[in-house]
């Protein structure tokens, strides 16, 4: 029997469109050989963490370009662990200044990616840091 | 023909000898690169010659300003009389903070004033809804009613300033608060001027700031300019634009494509269901183009824009007025070419960017601040982008004289490879039944999605070069200041918002509000009921509301 492919599930929390890099990177997760969930722009923290625990995913990939990220970002991450799911793991990306990285990690995000960021770079710490769960 | 037999032969004769010397000179110097492409990929050659032209015609392809094809500029004195309206956009916290900016920006030289709403006004949200958290007043200014409004034009002199409102799937309510607050200043409508953009099949295809279905989406959009048409005249009741296409990453001839047939899809709308009158309307149909790095195709662009349009609106549309044949547009610099990594790098791009829409003849400007893509522009960051424009303008002599670059072999040649690139995806979504057609298949989508995957892969493999980036990378950077918007503006301003709730007369909200759920039902023009309610101080989000449960709402596919 083959391995459980890791599976990703990519979002936009919020009200921003800016998808541009949300979709390249579902594209580029696919290509790689992940499993990717993408479910389009507009969702409320409250659908995104409903959506990855019923996918039963193992990585959580939010992107947001308008400034909320240090209200949406945290607010993801604290509804998995209410409902018991800490152990999908959260990354975020976007417009992100570097001054509120620090935010985010103590708020349990465990990786952010800026603008340069190259596609190759996030793929490999996909691979390192997320292991499929059974 | 345009150049003569004998030109011909002669360019002929001389291009095959620099052929031979280029294949010897190859064996001892070869290029630094496979292939030489613009940004959007599309191949450019090593030389132009006459040969490059020999099926243009001047008359019929070129021509001159003011005259059919348009190819050259819609204004026979060009700048001379008049530059491009300076138009910086800006909006950012409450009414008042941008109010402030706006002065700042007329005191030094702005021309036209351009507003960014923040996200909950732009989705037809009020500050005080579960999906504005986090957003109030962070990308632009929040708006929630009439008394807000009037707060931002405070001093404003709406009889002379033009106002550019970005703004889509509400944008019937945020120019009945205009329209509103004109009268309350005691402006008469058919003195007002500005535009709002009010490109919904953008949104769909990629700005994803949406609210209804395509289907009635473009109704709204008929009911504002039949309205202007009729009561506010000088009003540009739409901007078809490309800027979002190409920011969510498709090609220069994408981004001319998609809009120029999202353009023909809204006029056919206005003449089958209003029963308008090609000539009456389309002179006040405006356009907005992304300025891109790769200079030379997107002064291309832009020419061939003009000239693609005229024919449309002649041939497609049998336009008689030549005015329903311009092409006028506004032109932003483009946000995605900008870096985070050595910011300041980015008033450089900026200044080239800017050049191009010059030479390409645009209306209207606005140069991105070099700290845009990393937060809302410092004061200090705006003016230096302003500046840029008022050099261009006034110290480099560009405006002198007008289409510098007409008859170049190159400009001409590419001009007509990205016109006849254009045409054929315009024929394409013809042939899937129109752009709403299209955008239900997904086709223009996956298009931009196509492109913009492509050029990261090849930023990745360095087959395109960004500085900063993927090249001359260093680890000192130059921090700039950040604008930071305090959590407090929406605290601040849901309490201005309940606060005006409280005082109004919800009697009369309530029966404006039936009004306008009336005037949908029954496709009555609604722009006559959304003054009505914004001057009872209905909020922005009870009236899209009411959009919202009459015409259903639109929820993104998620295609990648």
């Amino acid at each position: 029997m083959s391995e459980r492919k890791i599976r990703i599930m990519v979002a936009k929390p919020g009200l921003d469109g800016h998808d541009r890099g949300a979709r390249i990177l579902a594209r580029c997760f696919r290509d790689a050989g992940f499993e990717v969930i993408y479910t389009g722009c507009h969702q409320t923290p409250e659908q995104i963490a409903a959506t990855a625990i019923q996918e039963d995913v193992d990585l959580v990939g939010l992107s947001c370009l308008s400034g909320a990220h240090r209200v949406l970002f945290p607010r993801v991450v604290q509804l998995l662990r209410e409902k018991n799911a800490s152990d999908i793991t959260v990354i975020g990306g976007g417009i992100i200044p570097e001054q509120d990285f620090q935010i985010l990690y103590d708020a349990g995000l465990k990786a952010i990616f800026i603008p340069g960021a190259s596609l190759d770079s996030i793929v490999d710490w996909v691979r390192t840091n997320i292991q499929p769960r059974d | 023909m345009y150049f003569s037999d004998e030109t011909q032969r002669t360019s002929q004769k001389l291009s095959k000898k620099w052929q031979d010397k280029v294949q010897k000179s190859l064996k001892n110097n070869p290029d630094q690169k496979d292939r030489f492409s613009t940004v959007s990929d599309l191949d450019i050659k090593r030389l132009y010659t006459p040969e490059d032209l020999k099926d243009t015609n001047f008359a019929h392809d070129i021509g001159v300003p003011g005259e059919f094809p348009y190819l050259r500029g819609n204004q026979v004195t060009g700048y001379r009389g008049q530059y491009w309206t300076f138009r910086m956009f800006s909006g950012m916290g409450s009414a008042r903070d941008t109010n402030s900016r706006w002065h700042m920006l007329l005191r030094e030289g702005q021309t036209g004033l351009s507003t960014a709403f923040d996200f909950p006004t732009l989705m037809g949200y009020d500050s005080d809804s579960p999906k504005a958290l986090g957003e109030v007043g962070k990308c632009g200014v929040a708006i929630d009613t009439l008394e807000d409004f009037l707060v931002l034009m405070d001093g404003i002199p709406m009889d002379q300033v033009t106002t550019s409102m970005t703004i889509n799937p509400p944008a019937t309510v945020l120019w009945a608060m205009y329209c509103a607050a004109a009268e309350i200043k005691g402006v008469p409508l058919d003195k007002i001027g500005g535009t709002i953009q009010n490109d919904m099949l953008k949104e769909f295809i990629a700005q994803k700031t949406f609210m209804c279905p395509p289907e009635p989406s473009v109704k709204l959009i008929s009911d504002t300019i039949e309205f202007g048409t009729k009561y506010v005249p000088r009003w540009n009741t739409i901007s078809i634009s490309g800027y979002h296409i190409r920011e969510a990453g498709s090609t220069a001839v994408q981004e001319l494509a998609f809009t120029l047939r999202d353009g023909i899809e809204y006029v056919e709308d206005v003449i089958r269901r209003k029963k308008m009158n090609v000539d009456d309307f389309a002179p006040r149909l405006s356009f907005f183009f992304n300025s891109h790095i790769d200079f030379f195709e997107e002064i291309c662009k832009l020419r061939a824009a003009r000239r693609i349009w005229a024919k449309v609106m002649r041939d497609r549309f049998g336009a008689k007025n030549p005015r329903s044949m311009w092409m006028r547009f506004h032109t932003q610099t483009a946000g995605c070419s900008l870096t985070a990594q050595q910011p300041y790098n980015n008033i450089i791009r900026t200044t080239v960017e800017a050049l191009a829409a010059v030479l390409g003849q645009t209306q209207s400007l606005h140069t991105n601040s070099l700290d845009e893509v990393l937060c809302l522009p410092s004061e200090q960051a705006v003016e230096i982008a302003l500046r840029t424009q008022q050099i261009l303008a006034e110290e480099t002599g560009v405006a002198n004289t007008i289409d510098p670059l007409a008859g170049s072999y190159f400009i001409e040649s590419l001009t007509n490879e990205m016109e006849e690139k254009a045409w054929e995806y315009i024929e394409k979504i013809d042939a899937l039944g129109g752009m709403v057609a299209a955008i239900e298949r997904g086709f223009p989508q996956m298009e931009i999605a196509e492109a913009a995957y492509r050029f990261q892969r090849q930023l990745d493999a360095r087959e395109k070069i960004m500085v900063g980036v993927n090249k001359y990378v260093t680890n000192s950077q130059h921090a700039v200041p950040l604008v930071e918007i305090d959590e407090q503006v929406g605290e601040e301003q849901i309490k201005r918002l309940r606060e005006v709730r409280r005082k109004r007369d919800n009697h009369a909200v309530k029966k404006s509000l039936d009004d306008i759920r009336t005037a949908c039902k029954t496709g009555a023009n609604v722009m006559p009921f959304c003054i009505e309610a914004v001057k009872n101080l209905a909020t922005q989000q009870e009236i899209c509301d009411v959009y919202r449960e009459v015409y259903g709402e639109y929820r993104d596919p998620g295609l990648y």
